[in-house]
């Protein structure tokens, strides 16, 4: 039986500011209604919870001021859809109001079989792949996209075959 | 069939006006509304909008009209909507994408954007002209309409391909070539604001 691939997405962002400062009230105040409509979006599969409250970011050990936004979709569509097509849109229109502006990638993407919930740990091994060696089946971008049929679950350690 | 000759079955009228209805309405339209609309018989309605169909210009499918569904929905009627892909024609020839993709990937890369968005609300209040908002929208193909609550929204995307390839970018853009229609139309009491909806453009219009 063919295995459904679900397309995991890890991205990244430094706060200009810790998030309990004044300068990031605005995006906090975004957070409760934009991951209810993640939540809620057709095709959203799974995304990684700081806790119960609904503006709660998730906890890490990559630095301060990291914030990391890590989910699961159905497939590229429904993505960008959410991503480029709904309010959140207009939170990533105001992205260097909060964010330091990064000269590397901080969003990643990559294929997993459905059903399974990838780890953090992967989702910045999968971004440190996209920085070293750029878009490929194990770890890509919109805009250099890889589907399924070209990924099949590579794991990012893997050797690229040559 | 080629763009030219797709683009020339619209030179009949009555298939102008069958498309230019379909295409307004944003949804599925049936045979016996079009035909209204333009003003024609079902019939010849119907034998022209499957000529649009073959051009590609419009998609077809079948849908029960009534509301009604399963055994005594009756049979279900020919719908029809406008189609996604782009017909372009250009004499001599001319392409001003390819162009645009690269211009866009380099204001990424040296990380410009706000001097697009600036530059962008410029060149909307300079070439606002003296008309109304909603013409100005509709001559620059944006297709305006009220929604239900009254929010002037924009049908069509008339940066389609761009927004696709660099979607921040060009949303952040086209909101700032708005908000610069709006300054150079001295619109005062008039917002806008991104609210996007998938298939249309990504800005409305409030009060």
């Amino acid at each position: 039986m063919l295995t459904v691939m679900h397309l995991a997405q890890l991205n990244i962002g430094h706060m200009r500011a810790p998030k309990e400062s004044p300068e990031l009230k605005e995006f906090v105040e975004a957070l409760a209604p934009i991951n209810a409509l993640a939540d809620a979006a057709p095709g959203f599969v799974w995304r990684l919870k700081g806790g119960e409250e609904p503006d709660a970011t998730v906890k890490h050990e990559y630095g301060d001021h990291l914030l990391i936004n890590f989910s699961v979709w159905e497939s590229r569509e429904p993505l960008w859809n959410y991503m480029y097509r709904t309010e959140h849109l207009a939170v990533l229109q105001r992205r260097r109001e909060w964010f330091v502006r990064s000269a590397e990638a901080t969003s990643v993407m990559w294929w997993i079989p459905e059903g399974v919930i990838p780890t953090l740990e992967e989702g910045m091994a999968r971004l440190a792949l996209l920085r070293a060696e750029g878009p490929g089946p194990r770890a890509f971008t919109f805009k250099e996209f890889y589907e399924s049929s070209e990924a099949a679950s590579l794991p990012a350690a893997a050797e690229p075959r040559k | 069939m080629d763009d030219l000759q797709a683009v020339a079955t619209l030179q009949d009228p009555v298939r102008r006006a069958l498309y230019d209805f379909v295409a307004a309405q944003g949804r599925e339209v049936g045979r016996n509304e079009a035909a209204e609309a333009a003003g024609v018989q079902r019939t010849l309605a119907a034998f022209h909008l499957d000529k649009l169909v073959e051009a590609e210009l419009l998609e077809a499918g079948f849908k029960r009209l009534g509301g009604r569904s399963g055994p005594g929905g009756g049979r279900p009627a020919k719908v029809y909507r406008r189609a996604r892909a782009e017909r372009v024609v250009s004499v001599p020839p001319r392409d001003y994408n390819t162009l645009a993709l690269v211009l866009a990937a380099v204001v990424e890369a040296v990380g410009g954007e706000e001097r697009a968005e600036a530059a962008a609300r410029e060149v909307g209040a300079r070439t606002a002209g003296g008309g109304s908002l909603e013409d100005a929208l509709r001559e620059r193909g944006y297709e305006p309409y009220r929604d239900e609550a009254g929010v002037l929204r924009l049908r069509n995307c008339p940066f389609h391909v761009l927004s696709e390839e660099h979607p921040l970018l060009v949303c952040s853009m086209n909101l700032a070539l708005c908000e610069g229609l709006l300054a150079g139309l001295g619109e005062q009491g008039t917002v806008a604001r991104t609210d996007p909806i998938p298939g249309e453009c990504c800005v409305a219009f409030s009060e």
